[in-house]
């Protein structure tokens, strides 16, 4: 297939392995960070074609993962509503809340859409105009430009049935702590390719000099991400910290402005709650008062008890890159994927679920090189 | 810093939820939740040794003669698609369902449960399609039943069909017999099925010239038996596609399976589809394809009798049984690299970006 087989050839990706090698004097600890970067690594081996000492980290850039217990909760109860209809993407559907989550509220008798794009929802409320039709707005900047222009259509088409359960992240904000921290381990950076296709990379290169970070903006294919890596494995042998863009076919330097302006119009920046790593100031999104008849937050005014999280599961330290799902004592046993313990054991771009699906093999063929 | 560093102390996950008090729609997706109610549920409630086979048919000897007997109950949604409907695939599957297990089919049952305000032009025209697939398919259908329940108790239009063959002396075929060295035959390309449903449903809509493979597989079994092989087992990955149906055979057989990336069969439009709906054809359901454990040393021969049938043209060799991790399907990527082929827990749930 065109655009794809190329970019997972067997003779180029040995190719580049064999760059990687031929750079590498030192061991380095490298982060991606989006969960889509983290499905391919796993999916194709990527960590066992790596020379020693090349570890490979795996950043919070699952949406699925960071959303928070509350907004889980509040999606439930929205759904729960007689009339209402709650529409989403499919990973949500399997994300524990604090007692349940949208599969069994499903079955419970909740009306539950999985959609593609939030422009479904709208058709969604307008075949059902006495009905209030919330669509669950999870994501990075990736998702926010759809789901702030459903939003925006509402308006313009006096949709009064439909609003939004936003909950945006912002990938800078959370790096900027993860790379502050002092337990960060994080040495070179691949950043999110489409998050950079809609915002550009000009906020990396302020990560990249306060941090004296490489980072390679990578795509998601494995013939992408082992070029990203070797151009962060060169960067960090000649001791350059610089931003780079792999991901040329998709990224450009500014992004993709009217996705950014409609974002913009629609959302404003606020301090958000990720699931697993708490508050971090102006890391995420919510809806402007001028479309609040819109935000479901406004439209429902839920007050949901405060949502408790059971210190079960060691998802806050993996979506940091400080473990790896393989060193929790549940992965696997207590936890797997039809009984997750955390969100990174839901979605198939969590951490845990990839490893889950992929990589458990490692323990009885052989390990990867710095296991 | 310091209190960032407090903040990771303070990181929490949710307990786990019970999860066996009430049934998920993934219980019907053919994987793993599906093999728990069947193990937990229907198993020590019927406990015989003919269901402990747990085979997608039993064979059953009367008077001398061994039966083979299954059923199945198909509530596909929209109930005509391109490649048939409803009626067709209600006596494809339950004729592949018996023809895995070397039977030649015989005789069907059908059951209507049909939803008040059906169109009776909607019944006539799925009547008429099972029965042109009957008849190419050389069986009766010889009892059924008719129950309508009322607007809201069903979608419009269940079918559930029996089926009755006769297995020949000397076909010994079963999910828990794979050795080590044996090959893995596949009769032509995955997901087809599932895509071209999939391409129907509401908020997915695209525009695909995707069939699906929905076809009786029993003469296809049947020259490959002719052949005089040694064949272990035979499958149809139908719900929770190839993944699921390897997966148990590893588990039933107590060996590992090692699949090549390369030459598993998947058309360039399914492929296409997976890609863009963030789907893996290995999990997508088929409802025309046979899965074939042989003896290594027959594999060529199959391979040839399958490549000249018309719905094996595109057969292919995919993978060895081993004896390396019992119980775990892997593959070996085209990077040369390998990766576990897991049991989906669920249904396949489309990703966000």
């Amino acid at each position: 297939m065109k655009y794809l087989d190329e970019y997972r050839d067997e003779r180029i990706a040995r190719s580049l392995v064999n760059e990687i090698r031929r750079l590498a004097t030192r061991p380095w600890v490298l982060m991606e960070v989006c969960g889509g970067q983290t499905h391919t690594l796993m999916r194709y081996g990527i960590e066992d074609l790596m020379p020693a000492g090349i570890e490979l980290v795996h950043g919070p850039g699952c949406p699925v993962c960071v959303t928070s217990l509350e907004k889980i909760d509040e999606a439930i109860a929205i759904a729960s509503r007689p009339g209402a209809i709650l529409v989403s993407y499919g990973d949500m559907l399997r994300v524990p809340g604090s007692h349940s989550d949208l599969f069994r509220a499903k079955a419970a008798g909740a009306d539950v859409r999985i959609v593609y794009s939030p422009l479904e929802a709208l058709k969604v409320a307008r075949a059902n105009p006495d009905c209030p039709v919330v669509f669950f707005g999870v994501g990075f900047e990736t998702t926010a430009p759809a789901n702030a222009m459903a939003i925006w259509e509402a308006k313009q088409q006096g949709l009064k049935n439909f609003s939004l359960l936003a909950s945006h992240v912002l990938v800078p904000p959370a790096m900027r702590l993860l790379l502050g921290s002092s337990v960060n381990r994080v040495q070179g950076l691949i950043a999110p390719g489409h998050v950079c296709t809609v915002m550009g990379y000009r906020e990396y290169e302020r990560l990249s000099a306060d941090f004296h970070l490489p980072i390679v903006v990578g795509g998601f294919e494995p013939v992408d991400l082992l070029e990203a890596i070797s151009m962060l494995v060169a960067q960090l042998e000649q001791g350059r910290a610089a931003v780079e863009n792999q991901y040329a076919r998709s990224v450009s330097y500014d992004g993709n402005l009217p996705a950014q302006r409609i974002m913009d119009r629609v959302f404003e920046v606020c301090d958000q709650k990720w699931r697993g790593i708490g508050l971090i100031p102006q890391s995420g999104l919510r809806i402007r008062e001028e479309f609040a008849a819109h935000d479901a937050d406004v439209v429902f005014k839920l007050d949901l008890p405060r949502a408790e999280e059971s210190p079960d599961c060691i998802s806050a330290q993996i979506l940091q890159g400080l473990k790896k799902p393989t060193d929790c004592p549940a992965f696997a046993t207590r936890c797997t994927p039809e009984n997750p313990l955390g969100a990174p054991m839901v979605s198939s771009e969590g951490a845990c679920a990839a490893y889950h699906q992929y990589r458990r093999h490692t323990a009885l063929v052989g390990s990867s090189h710095h296991e | 810093m310091s209190d960032y560093a407090k903040t990771i102390e303070g990181f929490t996950c949710p307990a786990p939820l019970p999860s066996k008090d009430t049934v998920l729609l993934g219980h019907g997706g053919g994987g793993k939740l599906s093999a728990e109610l069947v193990r937990d549920i229907f198993l020590p409630a019927f406990d015989n040794p003919a269901l402990a086979r747990l085979n997608d048919q039993a064979i059953v000897n009367v008077n001398g003669t061994r039966l083979a007997f299954t059923t199945d109950s198909f509530v596909v949604k929209p109930l005509f698609f391109p490649g048939g409907d409803i009626g067709s695939l209600a006596v494809h599957g339950t004729i592949n369902d018996l023809a895995v297990g070397g039977a030649k089919p015989l005789f069907l049952s059908v059951a209507f449960i049909i939803e008040e305000g059906l169109p009776i032009e909607i019944l006539r025209k799925v009547a008429a399609s099972l029965q042109r697939a009957a008849k190419q398919a050389g069986v009766w259908v010889v009892t059924g039943d008719t129950k309508v329940v009322e607007k809201g108790s069903g979608d419009g239009l269940f079918i559930n069909t029996s089926g009755i063959g006769i297995v020949n002396p000397g076909v010994e075929l079963s999910a828990d017999q794979a050795l080590p060295g044996d090959k893995v035959l596949v009769s032509g390309s995955l997901g087809d099925h599932g895509i071209a449903i999939l391409a129907l449903r509401e908020g997915l809509e695209f525009e695909t010239t995707i069939e699906s493979d929905s076809a009786p597989l029993h003469t296809l079994v049947e020259s490959l038996l002719q052949t005089g092989a040694v064949f272990r087992c035979f499958r149809d990955p139908t719900r929770g596609g190839l993944s699921s149906t390897l997966n148990e055979i590893a588990q039933q057989s107590h060996v590992g399976i090692e699949l090549e990336e390369r030459v598993i069969p998947v058309r360039e439009e399914v492929r296409g589809a997976c890609e863009m709906l963030g789907l893996d054809p290995l999990y997508v359901a088929n409802e025309g394809k046979l899965v074939a454990i042989v003896r290594a040393e027959d594999a060529q021969k199959a391979l040839e009798v399958m490549h000249k049938h018309e719905l094996g043209r595109e057969a292919q060799i995919m993978g060895t049984v081993t004896n390396s991790h019992p119980g775990m399907v892997t593959l070996r990527t085209t990077l040369g690299t390998t990766r576990v082929v897991a049991m989906l827990a669920g249904d396949q749930l489309p990703r966000i970006c």
